[in-house]
């Protein structure tokens, strides 16, 4: 009676414990990401992209949160504590469009979310999309810039009255975190080459800091293909032919005007996708375009930038087969040219523009 | 830190201020009254030499340089052009700054000159300066001019550009004002002062008027750069108040770039500060067919400097006679008419526009299989068959 209990007992065991283990495995599986609709358009956006998820049954569970800015004690301007905790939680987020309104008296929201998650990488995919007709054609390079220092220091100075002085502020620390980082992407995501873009024949010791250690970094990727070319060049070149690029890593000046040089190739920034990376593997994947007042509220805006900014969030979080899904379907719609949102040409709601993607999930399914 | 622009003297160190003297400017005529400030903007061309000839200084420099100047010399000596060439070489090896300051002494003397690209030596350290930098800071050559215009024979993505970019040429992220102060942090000055700011915008609004343009667009960054730019935006201002008849607005740098690539035709003339102006003629040179069909120049109070727009060496195509010579041919002319030799700049003119865009005869960079010395036979065959007799080649 005892032996046939405890094989009983054990029995019982094993299967709690194997319902358990599936139970975790399935609950693993479902990641919570931190949604922040924004202003404008961003709430009808998000909504748009979170339907979408639904129809590809990606296993994302959205934790919405709202960054106004609130005065923390001592004046400092913070974000809201839930926030923050919400995302050092579940570590990844996507962001709508943000206001900053002007006489509010905080800074740029965009630039206290950087601060508070130290976003040291801002990773910009420029990919062509066929059925968005733009002059140029081929375009599939991505912009990594150095997201923290640079020209975007905020140090400013009155010397006397009719000079002033902006410090251009390059660190070794910082550079090498952003070539490291710039290598790495290349190897994870199968690009051929990394081209550091810089002014060092001007600005010697500063560039020439940053150029230093996209070598170093260079020296440690062998595997990946490491060219450095001046800024002007850069410019001329992209140009007359983009597809001579690969992976770009820069400063933060010459990042800003380059991303949205690049982003100008394929159809602006109502298309672009855009993620912005942090130390301890914080990510914040957001939609780059303003907040779009006058539209808001009609049913009028494209989520397409939005979508592709959560696409390349499932691809950082390693789902590949639900990004490759949503991207194709997005994709598809836009090339058919039956549903689309107006200022891709056509005349549609964002709610049928959605449901055509979400419509096309289920059947690529 | 010292810092000398011409009216200020001026130590920067951690603790601001100490402005020594102003120098009271000088009076002269045609002065653009803004605010208390009189400058005289008209630049007088040096005058022709005995026998009605004139002198003008040639630094070839690196890459596609020298092989440019020879065509120029050779084209100029074809079309009896009264100019002579003083060559003066920059080695850009050399760690001493002898060779540049005689190149500066050479244009002081003539008051011209035609320069190809100097190249900078990476493996020099960081004391070596940029030569090209140096040249225009010492000549206080404020003003760089860049006219991209879309030629009818070249085939590019966007066609009827035609945009007058005048870059502020020597303050700005090209101070070459850079320290560290702390092993492994390294900052850099950008200068924006409120006379070279409202120099160059004064300097842009009178091209405009004196070219018929209707419109100025100042490309910026004061949402970031807030004093920088910002004064920069403000004393832009000041200036189109001056000039009710030209419509004076702004834009974003990264804005102006996302709308070049996409509707170039709406700009007009640009001014801006120096990196922005680094990045702006860039993009427009390459969207109307590329660094060789833009030639650039660069204005001061008492010299004027010629070169290709977008300053590049070329040192992949050196000696290979495949460099495409319009863009240096055509600041030789731009030369011609600063010199007011102005029948020679336009035969000569319509040589180059006529090989490029009727006979089509085009090098590698736009696309054909010409060779730089084809190209230059064109030309100097075009001005036979149309200009004023000359001796056959």
């Amino acid at each position: 009676y005892v032996s046939f209990l405890w094989s009983y007992t054990k029995k019982c065991v094993i299967i709690i414990l194997s319902l358990n283990v599936m139970f975790l495995y399935s609950a693993s599986q479902i990641q919570t990401v931190t949604l922040i609709p924004g202003d404008g358009i961003g709430p009808e956006i998000s909504t748009a992209v979170m339907e979408i998820f639904d129809a590809a049954k990606a296993p994302i569970q959205w934790e919405e949160r709202n960054v106004t800015a609130i005065q923390g004690p001592g004046g400092k301007w913070m974000i809201p504590p839930d926030a923050k905790e919400s995302m050092d939680r579940n570590k990844i987020g996507l962001k709508g469009p943000l206001k900053t309104p002007i006489a509010a008296g905080h800074p740029s929201m965009n630039l206290l979310l950087r601060k508070t998650f130290d976003l040291y990488a801002n990773v910009r995919p420029c990919v062509s999309i066929e059925g968005y007709k733009t002059p140029y054609t081929d375009v599939d390079l991505v912009t990594i810039r150095e997201n923290t220092e640079g020209e975007y220091s905020g140090i400013e100075h009155l010397i006397v009255d009719g000079v002033v002085q902006s410090i251009k502020l390059i660190t070794e620390q910082a550079s090498q975190r952003i070539a490291e980082y710039a290598f790495e992407y290349a190897r994870n995501n199968q690009r051929a080459s990394v081209t550091a873009v810089h002014k060092a024949n001007i600005m010697r010791m500063s560039d020439g800091l940053f150029l230093r250690k996209c070598r170093e970094a260079a020296e440690k990727h062998k595997d990946v293909k490491f060219t450095e070319m001046y800024l002007d060049t850069v410019c001329l070149n992209m140009v007359q032919d983009p597809t001579q690029f690969d992976v770009l890593v820069m400063p933060n000046l010459y990042g800003d005007i380059l991303s949205d040089l690049c982003a100008g190739l394929i159809g602006g920034l109502g298309v672009t996708p855009s993620g912005n990376i942090g130390a301890n593997g914080v990510a914040i994947f957001e939609s780059v375009h303003g907040t779009a007042p006058d539209i808001a509220g009609k049913d009028m805006a494209n989520p397409t930038a939005l979508l592709l900014s959560a696409v390349m969030m499932l691809r950082h979080m390693g789902l590949h087969g639900h990004a490759k899904k949503i991207e194709t379907a997005c994709f598809d719609i836009i090339r058919d040219k039956k549903v689309l949102t107006k200022d891709l040409g056509g005349n549609s709601k964002c709610s049928e523009f959605t449901k055509a993607i979400c419509q096309r999930v289920r059947d690529l399914d | 830190v010292c810092l000398n622009i011409p009216g200020f003297t001026l130590c920067l160190k951690r603790s601001v201020l100490a402005p020594v003297s102003l120098r009271p400017p000088p009076e002269k005529a045609q002065s653009a009254l803004i605010g208390q400030c009189f400058w005289v903007f008209r630049i007088c061309p040096p005058p022709a030499l005995y026998g009605g000839r004139h002198t003008v200084t040639l630094i070839p420099g690196d890459g596609i340089g020298p092989e440019l100047a020879n065509h120029v010399c050779e084209l100029f000596r074809f079309c009896c052009v009264p100019v002579d060439f003083e060559v003066v070489n920059v080695d850009s090896s050399m760690d001493s700054e002898e060779d540049i300051n005689n190149a500066i002494m050479a244009i002081r003397r003539n008051g011209v000159a035609l320069k190809g690209n100097i190249e900078t030596n990476h493996n020099l350290p960081p004391s070596y300066k940029s030569r090209n930098n140096l040249l225009r800071t010492t000549l206080d050559l404020y003003a760089n001019v860049m006219h991209c215009q879309s030629l009818p024979g070249v085939r590019t993505r966007h066609r009827n550009i035609d945009v007058m970019i005048i870059r502020e040429n020597t303050e700005g992220e090209y101070s070459s004002l850079e320290h560290e102060s702390v092993p492994g942090v390294v900052e850099c000055l950008k200068i924006i002062t409120k006379t070279k700011s409202l120099r160059i915008a004064d300097y842009a609004f009178r091209t405009a008027r004196a070219k018929g343009r209707g419109r100025v667009t100042a490309v910026h960054k004061a949402n970031i750069m807030k004093l920088g730019d910002g004064l920069f935006l403000e004393c832009c201002k000041e200036v189109a108040s001056g000039y009710p008849d030209i419509t004076f607005d702004s834009m974003i740098v990264d804005n102006t770039t996302m709308q070049l690539v996409s509707r170039p035709q709406q700009f007009d003339v640009m001014v801006m500060p120096n990196l922005y102006g680094n990045v702006v003629s860039n993009v427009c040179a390459g969207l109307v067919g590329g660094p060789g069909l833009v030639p650039g120049a660069n204005y001061g109070e008492d010299y004027a400097v010629f070169e290709t727009g977008t300053r590049n060496t070329g040192k992949s195509i050196a000696n290979q006679n495949t460099a495409n010579p319009t863009a240096m041919l055509l600041a030789s002319c731009l030369l011609l008419d600063h010199l007011r030799l102005h029948a020679y700049a336009r035969m000569i003119r319509r040589a180059i526009l006529s090989t490029v865009t009727e006979t089509r005869l085009h090098t590698a960079d736009l696309g054909g299989q010409g060779s730089t010395s084809e190209v230059v036979r064109s030309v100097m065959k075009a001005v036979q068959s149309t200009g004023p007799l000359t001796l056959s080649i």
